[in-house]
């Protein structure tokens, strides 16, 4: 069944979606966006990595975003600038870096549009593997730390005066979205994994009254944005990590007719 | 003092400074199961930030704090809610602990607002924001309440009654609470143990030995001193959210 090319990219789609439809309600929740673009560049350095030293992908930009998220935390303590100027920072930096590193490896022939949109035509049965364990794994440690990081995303002091721990709450979420970025980073590329997490968790917003309900939500759009974008990728032969984003615009958009409604119900 | 189990969290020689700046400092006190300690002050004098010290928000403090329970409600002074998070009262009433549905609607019956159990948070108005807070704090039925300014915007008569109720939960539940409030009348009533603040300890003691004090009546005025009558007339009778009234 997974010898086809389309089943394997559906599964791996299919899986991303299940992680980036709670980790995307979060980042929306915490204001994140950003914080998520600038480790998705910093991705590219990871990818770079790992074909120098020949080790596998995902494990190495899950070390690279690591390290500039840490790297984030202590220049927010350390310096003045604000912190949208340190995320601009480290993301083009990141990513220059990464470009730079490309030049050197000429013994490798790189697929730099694939690198940047994506290539989930290409998943391996490897990378299902990364991609269901993985994923499955992210999203356990989810559940775990899920109380004390909702409580703190809704009130920092409540969480943390009622014996919480928001801050390890914080830091593990941080590794989670280096983890999740990691393992989709083949699917929808690095420029458009944010896309991924925050267009079907908006998308919910717009439709739900509940966090859980929100979270739900935005697991199905993420799901159907899968499905749809990569059955139109096959029909009109368009890029499936765009088409992928694009149908969970054309939801997101489908989501702001049910907010109409509901404020023509209200009046 | 009592015997020293009874203490929740003690305060010793404790201060905070921010950007070179004390907030307050050399502040001691204790807060007991079953007893209601208040802080009283001017604006600025450090109410909130002892409160804080107390609940173990701020890490880097002066002097030491000992805190002998991690039940704690807490009501904060001032809350602002992200309304990027679809939130309704009943997510928030299970924000820090789980809790079962009757014991919910316990909570916030007592607080007088059962009816807004589905509502969204974000269209509360303050009093009834305060109703939420207040019943999210006592429904997790914590050892160590901590109440600051509890009451702000609430109504004159739902002010009163939950005032009550605040008094007849430190004696039901046996909770210590740290009560910060700006109605002397009740802290004058309710309370067992006054700290009055200006940046430190004023003077401290039972609400009429504060009272009495010179730099008390020095921050205060005169006039605050005179509400030494403690409020002692009964109420028989409550009013609910719909307006009836109802006997004890």
């Amino acid at each position: 069944m997974f010898d086809d090319f389309f089943i394997r990219a559906l599964v791996a789609g299919l899986g991303v979606a299940f992680v980036t439809g709670p980790l995307g309600c979060f980042i929306i929740w915490r204001r994140l966006s950003y914080f998520g673009d600038t480790l998705a560049h910093s991705a590219l350095l990871g990818v770079t990595l790992a074909y120098s030293f020949e080790i596998n992908t995902a494990f190495s930009v899950f070390i690279v975003s690591s390290l500039i998220a840490l790297i984030l935390i202590q220049l927010q303590k350390k310096t003045n600038l604000p912190g949208d100027a340190l995320l601009g920072l480290l993301a083009h930096s990141s990513l220059a870096v990464g470009l730079v590193v490309i030049g050197f490896l000429t013994f490798i022939r790189f697929d730099i549009m694939g690198l940047l949109f994506g290539d989930i035509l290409a998943v391996k049965i490897d990378d299902l593997f990364i991609i269901w364990i993985g994923g499955a794994f992210i999203l356990l440690v989810l559940k775990l730390i899920w109380k004390p990081l909702f409580a703190s995303t809704v009130n920092y002091e409540l969480a943390e005066a009622e014996g919480l721990n928001p801050e390890r709450a914080k830091a593990i979420f941080t590794i989670l979205m280096a983890a999740i970025i990691a393992i989709s980073i083949k699917m929808v590329g690095l420029l458009l994994i944010t896309g991924m997490l925050i267009i079907p968790a908006a998308m919910a917003r717009n439709i739900s009254d509940s966090p859980k309900k929100m979270v739900i939500f935005s697991i199905i759009g993420g799901l159907l944005s899968v499905i749809i974008g990569l059955f139109s990728s096959l029909e009109f032969n368009t890029a499936s990590g765009p088409s992928i984003i694009a149908a969970s615009l054309f939801l997101f958009i489908l989501s702001l007719i049910k907010i109409k409604q509901s404020i023509k119900l209200k009046n | 003092m009592n015997s020293n189990n009874n203490i929740l969290v003690k305060l010793n020689n404790a201060g905070y400074r921010h950007n070179d700046k004390w907030l307050v400092q050399g502040v001691s006190l204790n807060v007991e199961k079953g007893k209601i300690v208040t802080l009283i002050g001017p604006n600025g004098s450090g109410k909130s930030t002892t409160a804080k010290i107390a609940l173990g928000i701020y890490k880097k403090i002066d002097g030491e704090v000992e805190k002998y329970t991690n039940k704690v409600g807490y009501v904060p002074q001032k809350i602002s809610i992200d309304w990027t998070l679809p939130l309704r009262v009943l997510d928030f009433m299970i924000l820090t602990e789980n809790l079962k549905d009757e014991t919910i609607d316990e909570a916030l019956s007592l607080t007088g607002v059962l009816h807004l159990k589905n509502n969204n948070l974000g269209n509360l108005s303050g009093g009834e924001f305060q109703r939420v807070l207040l019943a999210r704090a006592i429904s997790k039925k914590p050892e160590l309440l901590v109440l600051d300014e509890p009451v702000q915007g609430v109504d004159f008569t739902g002010e009163i009654a939950l005032y009550e109720l605040i008094k007849k939960i430190s004696e039901e539940l046996n909770c210590g609470i740290l009560l910060i409030s700006h109605d002397l009348h009740t802290v004058m009533s309710a309370t067992d143990h006054v700290v009055c603040l200006n940046g430190h300890v004023c003077c401290s003691g039972s609400p009429i030995d504060v009272a009495k004090n010179t730099e008390y009546k020095a921050l205060f005025g005169e006039q605050a001193s005179q509400i030494l009558t403690r409020y002692e007339h009964k109420h028989d009778h409550v009013h609910t959210s719909e307006g009836d009234i109802k006997k004890n």
